[in-house]
């Protein structure tokens, strides 16, 4: 458990996908069966018992510590499960042993027994009883010579540890969690807690109230172990779904010890295909002819996927792009998911037969209930693009053109309201593709046209190929939208940036009572180039007015500044800002230095656009 | 209580400590020796705990401090930062006006001392900063029974508990051999941190070169002429980036945030302080890999040592006061915050003068 702890308390610092990536492999390499299995576990979140409550840990721990002392502490840290796996008093076996850090000469008094000795003596002689105590062996010497060696006199560590029990596993905490009934649990987290170091009780708490966060995905943490065995990722989302904690059989096959595993799921995820951008330039080496395009949805692109399992009843998934099952967040779609076959498509929320904006999609994700209200109020939609598998027959191998016509068939055959097909957007040249692209409502998309993200082109004969294949699928995103916006505040990055201002807080101008102020409108800390990072650091370092902690305050007025062009997908009304709204996927498009400050854009363009999007 | 400790009412009749040292605004003053203890502003007398420049400031009449704290003002402010100075050696004693001064090892630098204060039947112990884990750089601190022990706060809290420093640079080296193409900065005040982080280092049996921010160079070199063996160091000034990899570089901790880290290879910030020990602050910092080694006392330290020094009562300064009075009350120990201001976390607010920063 501790060397899982440290593992995570790395992570958690850790600022660099790549590095990540680097400790999660070593970790996995250096650790046993089962405890590297039950990691795995944990951090793809396959885990799963009964979580503690945060009221469980306080008491245990107002049960051992004074609480004037825990209050100031807690206040301090401000994290209750880090201030319990701070403050957590040693176990009693380490009692009795001598204070550590006093490797107290003989005559320097230990507790009470100084205090006896010196009541006993006269007054005139306490002076005494100071000189008494022994002075460094390099006293009266001088510092500088004969230093004890290093560590030679450290007894803070005594090895007097044998006398606990051993730190538990990580295996034996998540086995014990699985089966622990609710009225033992508190003994059992006190015996761990006694048993665990620091970072140990940390992740320990972390793990039990189930607020592991540690900044990973679950992609990662397969990229790691496949990186082990020198394998693609892929071909571990494959069998995953097929594998169970702790994964004995897939540590054997990374390790060259077993053979692969096989996916007995009846519904497993398909790594998924990706697009490319396409440039300007691009398009002369491109014959319209051997393409398909389609409307690009903005929603989420999903895989559904149905299967028989061995009772021959259907079982239906839902899996994200990255293969993450988030069949439990839509249940509305599971009972249309009726035949067996694999559907590449877009989750969108569809009113009165008409897709809403992302916006709209967005409050139904990341909710920990899905509520019947939530289901009405945002009924889901699947639009589907591609057919991976039909039945017990694997399409992938067919061109994309052939694939089409078996998902119009298989969309038919269900024939359900919650499941239809992408149109296919018809052109005979580039120009025609140009016009449509540039206003979808009237080329096909309908009243769905705000839901449009742009288009994509396919190849005709493109078989389905995992990953980003060079020159198979392109997108083609409509115009971002754009506007010119001052700089306000700068932060430091993280990671390889720590030494760069490149977060930008920017914003835009409106009449306040105190005349024509900035207020911010948003956040990025993408979107430039390296060399542009250079040059914005720089200016920043000139142009700092204030500094709060790790921010800085840039000159922003009406004649002194800099002007950011910034370009955004999308716009949301946000109480949580000042200025009332929200962009979606802000980024720097380009550096206005040319621009005076007073010349930026107004919040009212932006509460245009935001009129423009809601009508219609 | 009565047997363990003298309360104050036992002062009845004789000296009542107050009287003996005294907050004003200079710092901690005791009239009938005409001193103060590391004040804050220029006095006529000034007896000086350590060469941290927060309790050692120049511009004193006269300054007594241990030969390493001299040396190391020396080195800091220059030839002339008193007006005239002397060396007092741990155990030996000294007698300014009706008081006794006697200086005692405190273990949190090279040449840090406590300052025991005595007049007539009552002894006063100033601890300065002090810390009772092991330090290969300095002398052990050593427990100094007292009346009064005056003790520093800054990590008294007990969510802080330091651990091995051996284990923290375990942990540096762990990563030093995962990532062998990226330069590790170790971010660490640079008197006695760095010195210490280096021994500690070369005790877990790291002997390749270390290198140093120029901040460090004239300190860790005078740690070496008082015999402490450091192994190699290099200044980090004029190496190419690519050799830097795979290295562990020494630097002041504001440093490790600021452009001077362009010149390391995808640098891994690390930060040898006792305030890793929380998040919070580790994050705040942009910290990569938080090192817990302090140079001051953990709160098992803090209330061991109290405890061991069998005061009946406790002034407590600089920090986190209130946990450490509300303790001490606790155990009937007469406690109170000693309002002295001036004194911080060194670690915090280490300057690099304009001539180190390119260094």
């Amino acid at each position: 458990m501790n060397r899982f702890a440290e593992l995570l308390d790395r992570l958690a610092y850790e600022p660099g996908r790549n590095n990540k990536l680097r400790l999660i492999v070593a970790y996995l390499r250096d650790t046993p069966d089962p405890d590297r299995g039950h990691a795995l576990a944990a951090l793809t979140g396959a885990l799963s018992f009964k979580h503690a409550k945060p009221g469980l840990i306080r008491d245990l721990i107002m049960d051992r510590t004074d609480p004037v002392l825990f209050a100031l502490s807690y206040d301090y840290v401000g994290d209750l499960s880090e201030t319990v796996a701070l403050m957590w008093p040693k176990a009693v076996a380490h009692r009795g042993e001598p204070l550590r850090g006093h490797p107290s000469p003989p005559p320097s008094p230990a507790r009470g027994e100084g205090a006896e000795f010196r009541a006993q003596l006269s007054p005139r002689t306490k002076a005494t009883a100071v000189g008494l105590t022994v002075p460094s062996p390099l006293a009266g010497e001088g510092q500088g010579e004969g230093y004890p060696a290093g560590g030679a006199n450290d007894d803070r560590h005594p090895s007097g540890l044998h006398n606990n029990p051993p730190p538990p596993t990580l295996s034996e905490v998540v086995s014990t969690l699985r089966t622990l009934g609710k009225a033992e649990l508190p003994k059992q987290l006190a015996r761990w807690l006694d048993e665990l170091d620091e970072t140990g009780r940390w992740a320990l708490l972390k793990l039990v109230t189930g607020a592991m966060r540690i900044g990973i995905s679950a992609r990662l943490a397969k990229t790691a172990a496949a990186a082990l065995g020198d394998k693609d990722p892929h071909e571990i989302e494959l069998i995953w779904p097929g594998l169970a904690p702790p994964y004995p059989d897939l540590f054997a096959w990374l390790e060259g010890r077993g053979d692969k595993p096989v996916n007995r799921d009846s519904a497993p995820f398909r790594p998924v295909m990706l697009a490319h951008a396409i440039e300007d330039s691009d398009f002369a080496n491109l014959d319209p002819q051997d393409f398909i395009a389609e409307w690009k949805w903005d929603g989420i692109r999903v895989q559904a996927v149905s299967g028989r399992d061995e009772h021959g009843r259907i079982q239906a998934r839902l899996y994200s792009r990255t293969g993450e099952d988030i069949t439990g967040s839509f249940p509305d779609l599971v009972p249309s998911l009726r035949l067996p076959g694999a559907i590449d498509g877009e989750l969108l929320v569809l009113r009165e037969g008409r897709v809403q904006t992302f916006n709209v999609l967005q409050q139904r994700l990341n909710r920990k209930t899905v509520s019947p209200k939530l289901i009405n109020e945002f009924p889901i939609h699947l639009r589907a693009y591609d057919l991976l598998g039909d039945d017990e027959s694997d399409l992938r191998e067919l061109p994309f053109a052939e694939r089409r016509a078996r998902l119009e068939k298989f969309i038919a055959r269900l024939d359900n309201p919650r499941i239809d097909l992408s149109p296919m957007v018809t052109f005979d040249n580039w120009e025609a593709l140009t016009a449509a692209r540039a206003d979808p409502a009237g080329a096909g998309a309908g009243e769905d046209a705000d839901a449009v993200e742009g288009v994509m082109l396919k190849r005709r004969d493109a078989t389905y190929l995992p990953g980003r294949p060079r020159g198979q699928w392109w997108k083609w995103k409509r115009d971002p939208h754009i506007i010119d916006a001052v700089l306000m505040y700068a932060q430091r990055g993280h990671g390889k940036r720590s030494s760069y201002y490149s977060d930008y807080t920017f914003g835009v101008w409106t009449d306040s009572e105190g005349g024509e102020q900035l207020v911010p409108v948003g956040k990025a800390y993408f979107g430039f180039t390296d060399e542009e990072l250079l040059q914005i650091d720089r200016f920043v370092r000139r142009n700092t007015t204030e500094k709060f902690g790790p921010v800085r305050h840039v000159v922003h007025e009406p004649d002194q500044g800099l002007v950011l062009e910034v370009a955004f997908e999308g716009l949301q009304r946000s109480p949580r800002h000042k200025s009332g709204v929200a962009m979606r996927f802000p980024r720097i498009s380009r550096l206005r230095w040319d621009k005076p400050p007073r010349e930026a854009d107004r919040l009212e363009t932006l509460e245009r656009m935001l009129k423009d999007v809601n009508a219609n | 209580m009565t047997a363990k400790h003298r309360s104050a009412t036992t002062y009845i009749g004789a000296m009542r400590p107050h009287d003996i040292l005294m907050p004003d605004p200079a710092g901690l003053a005791c009239r009938q020796g005409r001193f103060h203890i590391d004040p804050v502003r220029p006095v006529e007398r000034a007896v000086i705990t350590h060469g941290h420049s927060d309790h050692a400031r120049p511009g004193h009449g006269a300054v007594l401090a241990t030969r390493e704290t001299l040396d190391m003002m020396r080195l800091r402010y220059g030839e002339n930062f008193a007006g005239s100075t002397q060396a007092i050696r741990y155990g030996e004693e000294i007698r300014l006006g009706d008081v006794t001064i006697k200086f005692h090892p405190a273990g949190h630098v090279l040449g840090s001392a406590q300052v025991a204060v005595t007049c007539k039947d009552t002894c006063i112990v100033a601890s300065g900063d002090y810390k009772d884990a092991a330090d290969p750089t300095c002398t052990p601190f050593e427990v100094v029974p007292c009346d009064v022990f005056i003790t520093e706060a800054t990590f008294g809290l007990p969510v802080f508990r330091h651990g091995d420093a051996a284990d923290e640079v375990g942990k540096l080296l762990a990563s030093v051999a995962l990532f062998p193409e990226r330069a590790h900065l170790v971010g660490a005040y640079s008197l006695g941190k760095a010195q210490r982080v280096i021994a500690l280092l070369r005790a877990a049996g790291y002997d390749a070169p270390v290198y140093l921010h120029g901040a460090m160079e004239k300190i860790t070199h005078y740690y070496g002429s008082r015999g402490i063996a450091l192994g190699v160091l290099h200044p980090v000034k004029g190496m190419k980036k690519a050799d830097l990899a795979g290295t562990i570089t020494l630097a002041p901790p504001s440093a490790t945030s600021d452009v001077w880290t362009r010149r390391f290879p995808d640098p891994v910030t690390a930060f040898a302080s006792g305030w890793m020990r929380v998040r919070a602050r580790a994050r705040q910092r942009g910290v990569e890999l938080p090192l817990v080694i302090s140079d001051h006392a953990d709160w098992d330290g803090l209330t061991a040592t109290i405890e061991a020094t069998g005061a009946g009562e406790v002034w407590v300064t600089h920090g986190q006061e209130d946990a450490l009075v509300h303790w001490c009350k606790a155990r009937g120990l007469a406690a109170r915050p000693l309002d002295l201001v001036g004194y911080g976390d060194e670690e915090e607010h280490e300057v690099i003068t304009a001539g180190e920063a390119e260094a």
